[in-house]
């Protein structure tokens, strides 16, 4: 056998064994080392893969040998490789931070059982993303939401079960939603191949329940991806889950919500049913535009750091939904850039904000809340940490040299062709707004003097700022060098709207 | 009406179990509802897969009409997600029911909101 | 319940006759209706049934917990074992084809296995959920 012919099967199934082998184990080094090993296996996997399919096109891979539409298929273009390496890659960086960070976030019996979940949430997110079979879609969504819940519920705080609940119910409406979109293209279709599907919605386009089937999928993977609306899930679990999980959570699994949003969009529906005979892009447009405003608004006013970047990752969302709406290869490569771009920019800041919890608790005591009355003076105690989020929220603004300039630079664009100038107005004066809540963490954390009788503060361990400086270093690196994420981006939407050279 | 008993059946479930999860405050009767609406579902799947005067799809001479067995597996899938959801969901109830002592949504919510205010004025 | 004579002599009486249903409903799968999912629900009903009547700590002694959460990763990677097994035959993952020389065979063999890959867990599960809701709230 040779390894590269069955890199797709790989790529899901060595994280999905990680997890029973952590719990098989329990020791909890043994179990950091097993799921850290198959994370990195899987970052390995991924890169063979985006370099595979860079050169040589579209993968296809048959489980079990029976050919599609029969047999489910794994399927790896141009997008699902960029979305694979965006995953992969944040769970190999963010494992070896989440070791030294949950011996004092979570109790240390259950350490095992974090790690067996985070190696099913990313089986189950790589698999979200690999598989072009619409059901499978909807189990590896389940699996990796499922122990998403559990993750969130290992907060310390009381408040984190309540928000796992509150998420389970609206995660689980969410998923419900997708399945009936899926059953109503099933009865229309007869198949679950999304390629096979594809090409038997061109005979059906305007029937009403392939008319239903979108709407259920839209509202359904919102739900998921909280676009506006529908994101009440989204800063409490962001809050009060442990601080890898917030960062992990913030910089894949909403991504890859957007990535079945617009898998379902383009590579099924195709975009003439989805922007001609509903009004989605004017709806959209909307959304994005409220996620953009609304949500940058609230976050200003929050005194948690963690709840104030939750709420700009709504606001972000908006962006990305906003590329969506214009139906050009800009704006999508637009999305798909932003979606990538602002994955590792929020997982960053994340990161740090985990390394300030640890560093403003005192010694043995359980993290405090990173509120801003606490945090006042930190730049003189935390200088790299500090920095590191500013670096991180200048890409949040879109500051030329970092990677959020990029997405935003292409939205423009999109907007520009469409001869929407308002909307250029609109995403600049959006972007004030991320300069206040940065302005916020900045006023507080360099020209605030330390309050009095504080606890003695030092910058976070090493094994916490290494992970997230490389994260910082990527997003100033992919702010500069575009080759990659551009260039993928673009060919990826040329090949969704059906537009490749 | 006779002919789409199946799915005015399906839609009956699907409204009533996602009223339940909305308009009750009872963490316990949410996950009912959630259940109710998560087995709607199923129903959506099963009752176009059975052909009336069909049989198991296994090969044989007596027969030539099979009902389709594929909406059977895919819901045993389902039936499992929903059984994980549902547990997981109880699971939660109960530790929220440790932590808060109460399961009723604005009870919980009042208490968080004091916790919040009382972690405001210590600062 | 501990003393009602009635229930403990039948389930006594009833109780080996679970078990050996759920491994009838188990290797029959392959020739009707049955399967891994059915049989490690009904193995687990046997011993709720069990830890109903005699009490949870004895249920306990026969299926420690230890054992409930291996049973329960233990038959994920029975499943993800003979995907692998596939890949290393020479076909692609899950290929159940290439297991034996006659690939109706090979198919055969192939969903035994994950058939009890499926019992496994789901008996591990169904248990680790009933101890779980079980036990809470009695020992702390």
């Amino acid at each position: 056998m040779s390894i590269a012919a069955h890199l797709p099967a790989l790529q899901v199934v060595l994280p999905l064994i990680s997890a029973p082998l952590a719990v098989l184990l329990r020791r909890r080094d043994l179990a950091f080392w097993m799921v850290t090993a198959a994370a990195w296996a899987a970052f390995a996997t991924a890169i063979q893969l985006w370099l595979q399919v860079g050169a040589s096109g579209t993968i296809s891979y048959h489980i079990g040998s029976w050919p599609p539409p029969w047999g489910i298929e794994y399927r790896v273009d141009r997008l699902s490789s960029f979305v694979l390496l965006l995953v992969s890659g944040m769970a190999a960086v963010m494992l070896p931070y989440a070791r030294t960070s949950i011996e004092r976030e979570i109790p240390e019996e259950s350490h095992y059982l974090f790690y067996a979940m985070f190696g099913l949430c990313l089986a189950g997110l790589l698999g979200i993303t690999i598989t072009g079979d619409a059901f499978n879609i909807f189990v590896f969504l389940e699996i990796s939401s499922l122990a998403t819940y559990v993750l969130i519920a290992l907060g310390r705080d009381r408040r984190a079960l309540t928000a796992a609940y509150q998420y389970l119910i609206m995660g689980s409406i969410g998923a419900t939603f997708i399945v009936i979109g899926i059953g109503f293209l099933y009865l229309t279709t007869g198949t679950l191949n999304l390629a096979d599907m594809a090409g038997r919605l061109r005979g059906v386009e305007s029937s009403r329940p392939v008319l239903a089937a979108l709407a259920f999928l839209t509202v359904g993977i919102s739900l998921k991806l909280a676009l506006f609306p529908l994101h009440q899930w989204l800063p409490n679990a962001y809050t009060y889950a442990p601080s890898p999980v917030t960062a992990f959570l913030a910089a894949t699994a909403t991504k890859v919500s957007v990535y079945v949003l617009i898998r379902f969009y383009f590579s099924v529906f195709g975009e003439s049913l989805v922007y001609e005979h509903l009004p989605l892009p004017q709806i959209m447009l909307g959304l994005s535009l409220l996620a953009m405003f609304g949500a940058s608004f609230i976050a200003i006013f929050q005194d948690n750091l963690k709840r104030l970047f939750a709420y700009s990752s709504v606001g972000q969302i908006g962006y990305i939904s906003l590329g969506l709406s214009f139906d050009s290869v800009h704006g999508l490569t637009a999305s798909i850039v932003h979606l990538f771009n602002h994955g590792i920019a929020k997982g960053a800041i994340f990161l740090l904000i985990g390394g300030i919890a640890v560093g403003i608790a005192t010694p043995g005591a359980v993290a405090p809340a990173p509120t801003f009355d606490r945090l006042a003076g930190l730049a003189k105690r935390m200088p790299l940490t500090c920095f590191g989020i500013v670096l991180g929220g200048l890409s949040l603004i879109g500051v030329p040299g970092t990677a959020g300039f990029i997405s935003k630079w292409y939205l423009i664009l999109a907007a520009l062709e469409q001869g929407q100038f308002w909307l250029v107005g609109a995403i600049l004066l959006s972007s004030l707004l991320a300069v206040a809540y940065v302005w916020r963490f900045v006023e507080v954390a360099y020209f605030r003097a330390p309050p009095a009788g504080h606890v003695a503060r030092k910058e976070a361990p090493l094994a916490m700022l290494i992970p997230a400086w490389l994260l910082i270093a990527a997003t100033i690196w992919f702010g500069l060098d575009t080759s990659v994420t551009v260039d993928t981006a673009l060919d990826a939407a040329r090949q969704l709207m059906g537009k490749a050279q | 009406m006779l002919d789409h008993f199946g799915y005015v059946v399906t839609v009956l479930l699907m409204v009533a179990g996602l009223f339940i999860v909305i308009a009750r405050g009872n963490l316990i009767k949410k996950l009912i509802g959630l259940s109710i609406f998560q087995t709607s579902v199923y129903l959506l799947y099963i009752v176009p897969g059975k052909l009336i005067g069909g049989t198991a799809p296994i090969l044989s001479p007596q027969f030539s009409v099979y009902s389709n067995p594929l909406p059977h597996v895919l819901i045993l899938t389902a039936i499992v997600v929903g059984v994980a959801t549902l547990a997981l969901g109880l699971a939660l109830a109960v530790r929220i029911r440790e932590a808060y002592d109460s399961i009723e949504e604005d009870e919980i919510l009042m208490r968080d909101q004091i916790a919040n205010s009382n972690e405001g004025m210590n600062a | 319940m501990k003393h009602d004579l009635v229930l403990r002599v039948i389930g006594k009486l009833l109780i080996p006759y679970i078990l050996l249903f759920a491994l009838y409903v188990q290797f029959h799968g392959d020739f009707g209706p049955g399967g891994g999912f059915q049989a490690g629900v009904i193995f687990a009903a046997g011993i709720v049934f069990y830890a109903l009547i005699f009490g949870l700590e004895n249920a306990r002694q026969v299926m420690p917990d230890r054992l409930v959460e291996t049973m329960l990763s233990s038959g994920v990677l029975i499943y993800a074992g003979v995907g692998l097994a596939g890949l290393f035959l020479g076909g692609n993952y899950l290929d159940y084809f290439v297991l034996d020389p006659n690939p109706v065979h090979g198919q055969h063999r192939g969903i035994f296995w994950v058939e009890a890959g499926v019992a496994i867990t789901v008996c591990g599960v169904m248990l680790k959920i009933f101890y779980m809701f079980a036990s809470r709230g009695r020992s702390e």
